[in-house]
């Protein structure tokens, strides 16, 4: 449980961070504190079970059959990064509280730093390999936002996109690493892979799994080639830099390499790409942290370096090596992050991080001077203090690994010569920075910091110091706790003593030291050259190559996106339509289409009356549609009468009751937009004239026979066979002993595919309030604003503007219709209030009920105009589409009362007085909820339409259009 | 009959395709709307052609199958036509709107040259 609270607690202070107001700078650093100090008192709670070699696990079953499950799995290593991540980060946000200053805005920056500290718990503690990744790309995220904080600076969003795009493509490669690793060992169980070390390493996709999975790893770390983010993310405040890109985010490459290095390791290969990363890194990031002039720079250069001799360190397939990997991951995190501070501070106090006007600091800030010293010296390996220990592990180490005279001699000259750049460039950092004579000109005058912001740094320095005197009795425990986690009982025998004798190693430090002292005199007295570039940069510019490599993905793209894709919409129709029609042709070719066995149906002579009469309408409409809108709408409704009068012919009654109902509604609605469309006259028409229209017309009519013939040829095909056996029985069979209705057609939509027309009707509504919306801010064209003819004449005749609501009947031509459509409106409601009641039972039902009542609405708009009817009568039909939505549901949700699944239907047979025996059902209400929403979405859609006629342009909108 | 049936499929479609690939905006809705039409009685027609036998029970001839037309296609078209509707009108607002913004009633907004 407790593992699951610490995952869990930064996320919800994240959460919480988010919304405190965005001056609430004590109220977010007690929030973020207090979870980062509860997450470490959960932690060091567990120790009495960690330290008894026990291991805490927690499982959360989730998609089991794909071998996923949220699992958190705490061993001695994991514990040992997770004392680290929450401690550290307790100590960043004291120091955060006093970086920032009262301008920024800290919400963000709390949230974004609690969210990536839960990310990175979770990468430590996740016992999934799939859920590791998951968290890995949270951190990378994270590391985005909080690296883009002042994202007003162009350096910032750079650097942001930057690492973002290098780790999240790592991290994109890791997953897939992942996905094979886990297919070898036949699980994403971080347990069961670790115990499948020798059934991966003889595996044939360990290569390219090992490539993938090192790709994720060194991006994260920021090892060579791609190291070069790391510099660019120093764009973030100090203490994101201090946190996630020296103590913790870019361990985790470094981390994941040590959890699996007892599966991974061990091969000539590993050997190969892990210490050629971290040697290659190793040396150009020391030589570059030599030529920075920002003082961050260095330090981001020293941790490509740093982490480098740990990647070094961990290729070396040996397990003392592992040992002394894992013990530089923890006093790299402790000094480096106290030197990211102290340069946060010398910025915050001076207003620079330059280090060429920098100089004589300690004067005026004697303590940080005197941290920093420290923190740089443990850097540099200076004995008695952190470092020191770790690197003569690695140096010793660097003398067993290789095999061969170059590798044996080689590996320990490098390691050395790296050394000796350690030493220079802390050197360099700390002697131009505090010491030399006063500097002159500086943004703002130094002075020691508040006690609370060097407090943070105090401790981590406290901490070099007693690790570096008493190693055995402060870190070893700890060391050993996290070292036995990885590897078991072969856990080797090494010492933590401070003098080891005057061994080989202690030689190499001497010679580093003499080599760096040295180094970092010459390059003073040759003079200030610190041009901010090391020499032998542009062969091995990463970032660069990163610019270049961009620049030429988005060209390609462009490219790309021009070839294969148009804005205009009539070649993306072609396309869809020409391989709709390819994809349905390839069966039919390979396999070929015949008549079927079945009886034909006999012809009957009417029906080929009415065919005719129903395809000449298709046809015409299809011909006119361009030169006479009125003509082509009327042909359209008779192709649609001529589907009605199909369905009914062959024996769906219901089907043609709501074409029927729905013609008219599409009439008028396809009539009510035709005003608002510019006039086209047949003579004249540039788009007949030219060759290549002709030939796309010719084109085009090509495909629309063929298209229509295959679609002819394919149904004939499948009515000439016989039906296969299919569900239709089932319905059939229990419509009425378990719907209860005689319709199955009925029964079938508001019964047994309920939850379908529910969504349906949903739909409907969506599209009525989108319908709506889009109308609110409609303007016409200037030139369709003018009344139409008829309308200005009737006008003109019976002065139409004199509106008079008080009037028994509109004025105008149409008074008789008006009349008798007032008439009309009370018989059609109930007409269609009994097509709802007997749907269940006969044609009819929810869907044509409401398309008659809403026809008969809508005819009252026609006859009478909006301004009169409205006047009589409040139509609110967005009541009635939120009415009939709550009606359905709520039927459905009558059987959870009863205890049953969501919309089960209920019945009962209810006695009313003078009526009887009444069988109420919730299908009943069900279709009720249909017909208001069909009621309601199709009068708000007309409705809306029709009220467009009172729009007038915007002024300066019309001016812009008629002068334009 | 089926030959028939399956010609007008043929010409609701073939007119709709052509008019979808015109210009006019308003030839897009008049093609989409004949697509529906010959799409609808597509999915009807998989029920096979049945004169006659509405899928209307009657307690009193027993249940059987056989005597009544498939349900199904009937039952998933009725929701077709009615939110075909309401996607027509959606998709007749667009184009309204795209006329008064744009100034022109061509399908991409602007008149080829």
């Amino acid at each position: 449980m407790s593992l699951v609270l610490i995952v869990l607690l930064p996320f919800l202070g994240s959460l919480c961070a988010a919304f405190l107001p965005s001056n609430a700078r004590n109220a977010e650093a007690w929030l973020a504190l207090g979870c980062a100090l509860a997450c470490t008192l959960l932690t060091v709670q567990l120790y009495p079970t960690i330290a008894a070699g026990g291991v805490v696990d927690i499982v959360l079953p989730w998609l089991a059959q794909a071998g996923l499950d949220f699992h958190l799995r705490m061993d001695g290593f994991a514990w040992l990064f997770t004392l680290l991540v929450s401690l550290m980060g307790a100590l960043v946000v004291i120091y955060a509280r006093y970086y920032l200053s009262p301008a920024d805005p800290v919400p963000r920056f709390f949230s974004f730093l609690l969210a990536f500290m839960g990310s990175m718990l979770g990468i430590v503690l996740s016992g999934n390999l799939i859920q590791l990744v998951v968290f890995w790309e949270l951190t990378s995220f994270s590391s985005f936002m909080l690296i883009a904080y002042w994202y007003h600076r162009v350096d910032a969003r750079h650097g942001a996109r930057m690492a973002l795009t290098m780790t999240a493509a790592g991290g994109f490669c890791l997953l897939a690493g992942v996905i094979m690793l886990g297919t070898m060992a036949g699980s994403y169980d971080l347990e069961r892979v670790l115990a499948a070390g020798d059934i991966v390493r003889a595996h044939p996709w360990y290569p390219a799994m090992l490539g993938l999975l090192l790709l994720g790893a060194l991006t994260k770390s920021a090892q060579f080639p791609f190291h070069f983010w790391l510099p660019h993310a120093m764009a973030a405040p100090t203490p994101v830099s201090a946190y996630l890109h020296s103590a913790t985010m870019v361990k985790a490459g470094v981390f994941l390499l040590a959890r699996l290095w007892p599966v991974l390791a061990g091969t000539d290969l590993w050997f190969a790409l892990v210490c050629g990363a971290g040697l290659a890194s190793l040396l150009i990031g020391a030589a570059a942290a030599l030529f920075q002039r920002d003082m961050k720079g260095v330090l981001a250069y020293s941790t490509v370096s740093h982490l480098g001799l740990i990647t070094l360190l961990l290729g070396m397939n040996s397990r003392l090596a592992l040992v002394a990997a894992v013990f530089h991951m923890l006093n790299h995190a402790t000094f480096k992050a106290t030197l990211f501070m102290a340069a946060g501070i010398v910025d915050h106090e001076t207003g620079t991080r330059d280090l060429r006007p920098l100089s004589g600091l300690a004067r005026a800030m004697p303590i940080t001077a005197t941290v920093a010293t420290v923190a740089a010296a443990a850097m540099a390996g200076v004995p008695l203090l952190n470092g020191f220990l770790s690197k003569e592990m690695f140096f010793a180490e660097t003398m067993f690994a290789g095999e061969g005279p170059l590798l044996r001699l080689g590996l320990p000259a490098i390691a050395t010569l790296a050394g000796a750049f350690s030493v220079a460039y802390s050197l360099r950092l700390i002697h131009q920075v505090f010491f030399g004579p006063p500097a002159g000109h500086l943004p703002r005058t130094p002075h020691e910091p508040t006690r609370w912001m060097l407090l943070p740094s105090l401790l981590l320095v406290a901490a070099c110091l007693l690790v570096g005197i008493f190693p055995a009795r402060t870190i070893g425990p700890l060391l050993a706790l996290g070292v036995q986690a990885i590897l078991g009982v072969a856990t080797p025998a090494y010492s933590l003593v401070v003098w080891h004798g005057f061994t080989v190693p202690f030689v190499m430090s001497l010679l580093a030291f003499a080599g760096g002292i040295s180094l970092y005199l010459l390059r003073y007295f040759l003079g200030q050259r610190a041009t901010g570039q090391a020499p032998l940069r542009a062969p091995l510019d990463g970032r660069r190559a990163f610019d270049i490599a961009i620049v030429a993905l988005h060209r390609i793209a462009e490219r790309m996106v021009r070839f294969a894709s148009s804005r205009r919409l009539q070649p993306q129709l072609f396309t869809i339509v020409c391989v709709a029609f390819a994809v349905g042709a390839i069966p039919i070719v390979a396999r070929g289409l015949t008549r079927g066995a079945a009886p034909p149906t006999p012809v009957d002579p009417a029906y080929v009356l009415i065919w005719f009469v129903g395809c000449a309408c298709a046809i015409g409409a299809a011909v006119q549609a361009k030169f006479h809108r009125l003509a082509a709408l009327i042909l359209l409704g008779g192709a649609g009468l001529y589907t009605a009068f199909t369905f009914a012919w062959f024996s769906a009654p219901d089907l043609a009751l709501t074409q029927i109902a729905v013609e008219v509604v599409t009439l008028v609605l396809l009539l009510l937009g035709l005003r608002w469309l510019p006039r086209r006259v047949e003579i004249d028409d540039p788009d007949r004239r030219t060759r290549v229209a002709r030939i796309r017309r010719a084109r085009d009519l090509v495909v629309a026979v063929v298209i229509g013939a295959g679609l002819a040829a394919l149904s004939f095909a499948m009515l000439t066979r016989s039906p296969v056996p299919g569900i239709a029985r089932f319905f059939l069979e229990h419509a009425l002993p378990d719907g209860g209705g005689h319709n199955v057609v009925n029964v079938i939509l508001v019964d047994f595919r309920g939850f379908d027309t529910l969504g349906e009707i949903t739909v409907v509504s969506i599209v009525a309030v989108t319908v709506y919306a889009l109308l609110r801010r409609f303007r016409p064209a200037p030139e369709s604003m003018a009344l139409p003819r008829a309308q200005r004449e009737a006008a003109a005749a019976t002065e139409l503007r004199d509106f008079d609501p008080q009037a028994p009947l509109p004025r105008g031509d149409l008074m008789v219709p008006a009349v008798l459509v007032r008439l009309l409106l009370p018989m059609a409601g109930l007409v269609a209030v009994y097509l709802l009641l007997r749907g269940h039972d006969a044609p009819g039902g929810g869907f044509v009920g409401g398309l008659v009542m809403a026809t008969a609405l809508i005819t009252q708009y026609m006859v009478g105009g909006a301004m009169w009817v409205e006047w009589r009568m409040r139509v609110h039909p967005q009541y009635w589409v939120a009415l009939g939505l709550t009606a359905a549901g709520g039927a459905g949700m009558l059987a959870w009362v009863a205890g049953r699944p969501f919309l089960t239907s209920l019945g009962a047979d209810i006695t009313l007085p003078m009526i009887g025996s009444v069988h109420a059902a919730s299908v009943l209400l069900f279709d009720v909820g249909v017909y208001l929403v069909v009621i309601g979405a199709t009068s708000l859609m007309l409705i809306a339409l029709a009220h467009q006629s009172f729009r007038t342009p915007r002024e300066p909108f019309a001016r812009d259009r008629a002068e334009g | 009959m089926e030959v028939l049936f399956a010609l007008a499929i043929g010409v609701l479609a073939g007119s709709g395709v052509w008019l979808l690939l015109r210009p006019r905006t308003f030839q897009v809705i008049v093609g989409l709307g004949l697509l529906s039409y010959a799409v609808n009685l597509f999915i009807f027609g998989m029920g096979r052609l049945t004169i006659g036998r509405a899928p209307i029970v009657v307690a009193e001839q027993g249940i059987d199958a056989a005597l009544h037309a498939d349900p199904v296609p009937q039952a998933l078209v009725l929701t077709a036509i009615v939110i075909g509707f309401a996607t027509t009108a959606l998709l007749l607002v667009v184009l309204l709107a795209a006329r008064g913004l744009t100034g022109t009633d061509h399908v991409d907004g602007r008149e080829s040259r």
